[in-house]
């Protein structure tokens, strides 16, 4: 834990964010308004891959209101290609907007200013695009056929990136075994679909020469960073704004194309320009998450100990890279031993292009996928051996007293102790009586399945000097802490959030840390002028990574704060006491408030030998390596034979995420995770047809969770801390849809298991449901 | 120039008399002639409930109906829910003891469809609250807390 006694730190502390929230008055992108403003629209392409013919904008420039009209040859040799993380040679670069060619339904042709935004939108209908289409390639796995359609005539294949990971050991454990299995498992495309979509207002000023974006996004400065390159500007001429940001779940990680777009259209007219997407766009050009194929096979002994994996990961890319695209899968490999002391591991991962949107990080990115194999892995070993899902779980857990533990797929994982939430979990849920209530419920006829998930996950990316690409980046955090004269605190962080709920949390620490009120301290995010250097807010990194670099700023200020208290209470530093904000000579009453000592630092202590004046500090937190954080999850659900419907009736969740911030906003974070989860388990899909056109383009198509899909849920929590960072904190952001999806499908294979039906991929629709009952009434 | 057409809207007490083009959304009249940025457009479809106001006095998805249809009418948005700018509405204070938000761009519109519940039922079951919010769409919360808001919010009024 941190230096400092937690008195706010730990307890349910209402939101500092709501208050503006609740009453409307918060400021996302689309409400900012600068005077002479002007409204983007987009030209996009309806066919997944052709040759631009031509692209005739007469008419739409000549309507009434429209201020400019840009195709790829107005911006031609004066901006960069899109901006992507980590560079793998040889791969093509993605134009802002499309050169020549289209890549997929929804690749932007052209963009449409206009003095308001339905003259823009009217224009843009007028921009007449020709296009000659090609055969599109859109099933990940055809696409790495030998004949396939290639996305990019001047690659030899679709394969982005591939990378295999053999073992002789495992082949050497698969002879040892006595079973062995195979199962291929599908991660579905799904869509991050925060309620407020993309949202972009890029603003140039001629005067200062200086480019203003605000933009809906989780990593500002990464932004600014990339705009910068991309425009040919320095940095320091780039200020990045994400102001309230309505949700991300990854897909606000990459710059976009339409970022830089609208940022050197601004500088061109010299003219502010904002565009928000429709719902429609937002489900053709926001990223998408997931998009796997599994290919696994296991190696087991009879009393159900799990030997060795070999996996296949086919990782469908889309049309060109996201920022993580290529190298999620990456993390499904490293992460798929779960919570499991299995010995042996190979593994080959293939990243494919295919002419559909992009994907990227999605609230888990690669890790779901993994937790999604290894527990499916598991329920159908304790099928094969006729062994309860949780005695095999018991039976292949890594022990507590084991930690760290490295995997042989090379992750190494801090703490933990499995069998604790596991423990928890089963007297939370009446595992047993549940099971009894089963037995009876079968013997009636009934469809009710019990599913399990006991999962780890990987949080606090780190260090930044990591082995992998994916790791080729700053993974450390910033904070300052600046303490005005008169004691009140302001924190700017290097994390982005939005939702998360750090002003709070942040709040809570220097407060704790200072004895002043919530009240009394501001925290500052998401502006690249006002913050310090940061990183962003992903991979559940707010608190066990920024929450670390302010624990150091905080002690830094606290150990000056002091200095200069002893000081001016004439006292070594070694006999000041502190407590609830004052600092006090051991052993007497002399003592100074935190805010008188505020003062002092800014108004006398040039008395104090050796301290600047001032009451400030900054501080870096470079993760040593990565927290992993566990948990128990049950699902219950009974599915009507009749129609395939399947009802939740229970989901229980115990979780151990190490020291809790503040438990209401844990809760917060663990419920939309699972809920997240439990949509793509059993109704999100983004689907393409056979030539790329996207068939989930509304929120008609494409099914979201809603409110009275889900009974109560049970939550409880273990703790078991983690000595990567001050904090002992792990994170927490993802736990939900890491655990959830395979927890709901075991739960539905468990009630389909008597019909002999062993595999249900996701979404499980009643209509997918149904068939599988009806093909397997057949067969019997 | 567009053609356009008087319309004269009381939003939250007060009339305004603005000219609009024939086809301008309630939600674009809202956002962009009143400057009422609590009302959030999500979907531009009815499907996801972010721009929900109360339309002489029932909920309503603001992103599809026409300004023109409101001629005459009375609209209150999240901005007029409270009895003063000091004050909060019993809805507002149950998701903010209740953490019913994050990151808060569905929150205006769940507000007030919940309102137009609370309205009809003052005492919902958690079924009913559910049933209530189904035309909502929130991707941050899983629902849960919202619950547990509208159901604070009714305790709340109950005691009063």
């Amino acid at each position: 834990m941190s230096v400092f006694r937690p008195n706010s730190v730990g307890k349910p502390i209402k939101r500092r964010e709501d208050p503006r929230l609740i009453r409307g008055l918060g400021t996302y992108t689309d409400d900012v308004k600068l005077p002479r403003m002007t409204y983007a629209a987009f030209v996009r392409s309806d066919f997944a891959a052709g040759t631009i013919r031509s692209i005739d904008t007469t008419a739409a420039a000549a309507h009434a209101g429209v201020v400019g009209v840009y195709t790829y040859a107005d911006m031609d040799g004066q901006v960069g290609a899109t901006p992507i993380g980590v560079a793998i040679p040889g791969m093509p670069n993605h134009p802002l907007l499309a050169n020549g060619r289209v890549l997929y339904v929804g690749h932007p042709v052209a963009v449409v200013v206009g003095e308001t935004p339905y003259a823009a939108r009217d224009a843009a209908a007028m921009v007449d695009v020709d296009i000659e289409p090609r055969e599109a390639v859109v099933d990940v796995e055809a696409a790495l056929a030998r004949d396939a359609p290639k996305v990019y005539d001047e690659l030899d294949s679709n394969v982005c990136l591939q990378i295999p990971a053999p073992n002789p050991e495992a082949d050497k454990l698969f002879e040892q075994a006595d079973r062995t299995l195979s199962i291929r498992l599908l991660n579905q495309r799904v869509a991050p679909l925060p309620m407020e979509g993309r949202a972009i207002c890029a603003h140039w000023e001629e005067g200062p020469g200086k480019l203003t974006l605000w933009t809906s996004n989780q990593a500002p400065h990464s932004v600014k960073q990339q705009i910068a390159m991309c425009l040919g500007i320095p940095e320091i001429r780039v200020r990045a704004i994400a102001p309230e940001v309505g949700g991300g779940f990854g897909a606000k990680i990459p710059t976009y194309a339409e970022d830089a777009l609208l940022c050197w259209v601004s500088r061109d007219l010299k003219r502010p320009v904002k565009w928000s997407e429709t719902r429609t766009e937002n489900l053709l050009g926001m990223t998408h998450g997931r998009g796997h194929v599994e290919k696994i096979e296991v190696a087991f002994l009879g009393d159900g100990r799990v030997l060795a994996l070999k996996g296949q990961t086919i990782s469908d890319i889309g049309a060109f890279r996201s920022f993580f695209g290529p190298f999620i899968a990456l993390s499904t490999h490293t992460m798929s031993c779960g919570c499991y002391d299995i010995k042996a591991v190979a593994w080959k991962t293939s990243s494919v292009f295919t002419n559909t949107m992009a994907t990227e990080a999605y609230r888990g990115a690669g890790r779901p996928e993994a937790a999604y194999i290894i527990e499916r892995v598991m329920d159908e070993v304790a099928a094969a051996t006729g062994l309860d899902p949780v005695a095999v779980r018991r039976r292949n857990f890594i022990r507590k007293d084991a930690f760290p533990h490295t995997t042989p797929s090379g992750a190494t994982y801090d703490t933990g102790d499995y069998e604790k939430s596991l423990d928890r979990l089963m007297e939370l849920a009446g595992y047993d009586e549940a099971r009894a209530e089963q037995r009876g419920a079968r013997e009636e006829g009934r469809l009710v399945g019990i599913g399990l998930a006991t999962f780890t996950e990987v949080c606090g990316l780190g260090p930044s000097t990591g082995a992998t690409p994916q790791q080729r980046m700053g993974t450390w955090e910033s904070a300052t802490v600046r303490v005005e004269p008169t004691g009140n605190v302001t924190v700017y962080t290097g994390v982005s959030p939005h939702g998360q709920g750090q002003e709070t949390v942040f709040a809570q620490m220097a407060s704790d840390a200072f004895g002043v009120d919530l009240d009394d301290v501001l925290v500052v995010h998401g502006d690249t002028d006002q913050v310090q250097h940061g990183v962003g807010t992903f991979g559940s990194r707010g608190i066990a990574v920024g929450g670390a670099a302010l624990d150091m700023a905080l002690v830094k200020v606290h150990a000056k704060a002091t200095r200069i208290a002893a000081h001016h209470l004439d006292a070594p530093v070694d006999q000041i006491d502190y407590a609830d904000g004052e600092f006090t000579v051991t052993g007497t009453d002399r003592k100074l408030t935190f805010r008188q000592v505020a003062e002092m630092a800014h108004l006398w202590n040039v008395a104090v030998p050796g301290e600047e004046p001032g009451l400030e500090a900054v501080a870096r937190f470079e993760p040593s390596a990565t927290t992993f954080p566990f948990g128990a999850h049950l699902c219950q659900v009974e599915i009507d034979p009749e129609s395939g419907q399947i009802e939740i009736q229970r989901y229980v969740a115990v979780d151990d995420f190490g020291e809790v911030m503040n438990p209401m906003l844990a809760d917060g974070q663990r419920l939309g995770g699972v809920v997240q989860g439990i949509g793509q388990a059993m109704w999100e899909e983004v689907q393409y047809d056979e030539g790329g056109q996207l068939l989930s383009g509304t929120l008609m198509d494409y099914a979201v969770p809603r409110a009275r899909h889900f009974p109560r849920m049970v939550l409880d929590n273990t703790v078991t801390p983690t000595p990567i960072n001050p904090l002992g904190a792990k994170g927490i952001g993802e736990l939900g849809t890491i655990g959830a999806t395979p927890c709901v499908v075991n739960a539905i294979v468990d009630a389909l298991r008597p019909l002999g039906i062993t595999n249900i991929d996701m979404p499980a629709k009643p209509e997918r449901v149904w068939q599988a009952i009806q093909a397997a009434g057949a067969a019997q | 120039m567009p053609e356009t057409v008087s319309v004269a809207i009381t939003v939250n007490g007060s009339k305004h008399d603005r000219a609009v083009e024939p086809r301008t959304l309630l939600v674009h009249f809202l956002r962009e002639e009143l400057d009422l940025t609590g009302v959030h457009i999500g979907c531009e479809s009815t499907l996801c409930g972010a721009c929900t106001v109360h339309f002489n006095g029932r909920a309503v998805k603001s992103c599809t109906v026409l300004a023109v249809q409101a001629d005459g009418q009375e609209v209150t948005t999240i901005e007029g829910l409270a009895a003063s700018a000091d004050d909060l509405h019993p809805l507002q204070v149950g998701f903010w003891e209740k953490h019913g938000l994050q990151c808060g761009y569905c929150t205006p519109g769940m507000i007030m469809a919940a309102k137009q519940l609370l309205d009809d039922n003052p005492n919902p079951t958690e079924a009913e609250i559910r049933e209530a919010i189904d035309g909502n769409i929130c991707r941050c919360t899983g629902y849960q807390q919202i619950v547990d808001a509208v159901q604070h919010a009714a305790d709340a009024a109950g005691a009063a």
